[in-house]
């Protein structure tokens, strides 16, 4: 099945809030081999003058493709995700993520184009904390293989 | 690794921030898988991914990018710091079973704005010789 161009402009509601905990930006910072002790150590993140530790810059991911999961979860949606290759990603912090931080992410699907027997499909995430003022905005674009290529 | 933070008065387009060696192996994406909850098997089933048409399990793209930025935190001394960062993925990085694979990442000054208080880093991240990301930046604001 082709990836459904109609899905182009389509924005969905916002997210129920993502909880950002302390231990999983350890992890998360853990898994990308990141020791500085602002994602670690709260003392030294306070002293950064961070509430508490502070997320890797590509830790908003985690959030975004979640949120993005409304979209490439839908089979009218049309992404086999077998065929699916991560074409490209932007990062824009508005301020840092934290722990403790309530997070709640707004999808929105800017494109929907289809060249040479592959689709590129570009989401943009827009994620504000829990009084509304923007924290990130994450934009990827994924290319989906057509069938038979 | 919490050092001073850079001077932007002092820094010029060209400067070399620093170069790291990753060293990944099979462990380091199911970690990763684990902790972004991106578990396509892709990235830790060899099965799978040669039955896709790949030449075996591949790193996260994601996991390359958000390694590649730590030289970026580091220099900047606020991993906070980093207001924008972009890539592009340019081409895999199959991770083979036994051994591991080894990223090389380098980082230049590509822009200063002394206006904004913000520094662009322009990474190079290889494997085996060839470039992995492509066009990757990280802005900072120092």
């Amino acid at each position: 099945m082709a990836v459904n161009t109609a899905y182009a402009g389509r924005s969905y509601a916002p997210t129920a809030p993502y909880q950002v905990g302390r231990e999983h930006v350890r992890a998360f910072a853990t898994a990308v081999l990141a020791d500085h002790v602002a994602h670690h150590d709260v003392e030294a993140a306070r002293a950064l003058g961070h509430p508490d530790v502070v997320a890797p810059p590509t830790y908003a991911v985690v959030i975004a493709q979640a949120a993005e999961a409304q979209l490439v979860q839908d089979p009218e949606a049309g992404i086999d995700f077998s065929r699916v290759v991560h074409a490209d990603e932007r990062f824009v912090h508005h301020r840092p993520i934290h722990a403790g931080d309530d997070l709640v992410t707004t999808l929105h699907v800017d494109a929907i184009t289809e060249r040479a027997g592959l689709a590129m499909v570009t989401t943009r995430c827009e994620i504000a904390d829990a009084d509304g003022a923007p924290v990130a905005t994450v934009v990827s674009t994924l290319a989906v293989r057509g069938e038979g290529s | 690794m919490s050092a001073a933070r850079p001077d932007l008065a002092t820094l010029a387009v060209g400067d070399t921030i620093g170069t790291r060696t990753v060293e990944v192996d099979r462990r380091t994406l199911v970690r990763y898988a684990g902790a972004s909850g991106d578990l396509n098997p892709i990235h830790w089933n060899e099965r799978f991914a040669t039955e896709v048409g790949l030449p075996g399990v591949i790193a996260h793209g994601m996991f390359t990018m958000g390694t590649a930025v730590n030289l970026v935190a580091d220099w900047a001394g606020d991993p906070g710091a980093v207001v924008e960062y972009a890539t592009r993925f340019t081409r895999p990085v199959p991770v083979p079973d036994p051994g591991v694979a080894v990223l090389e990442v380098t980082g230049v000054v590509g822009a200063v704005d002394p206006e904004a208080g913000t520094v662009r880093v322009d990474l190079t991240v290889t494997f085996e010789g060839a470039r992995v990301l492509g066009k990757a930046q990280a802005t900072v604001r120092l």
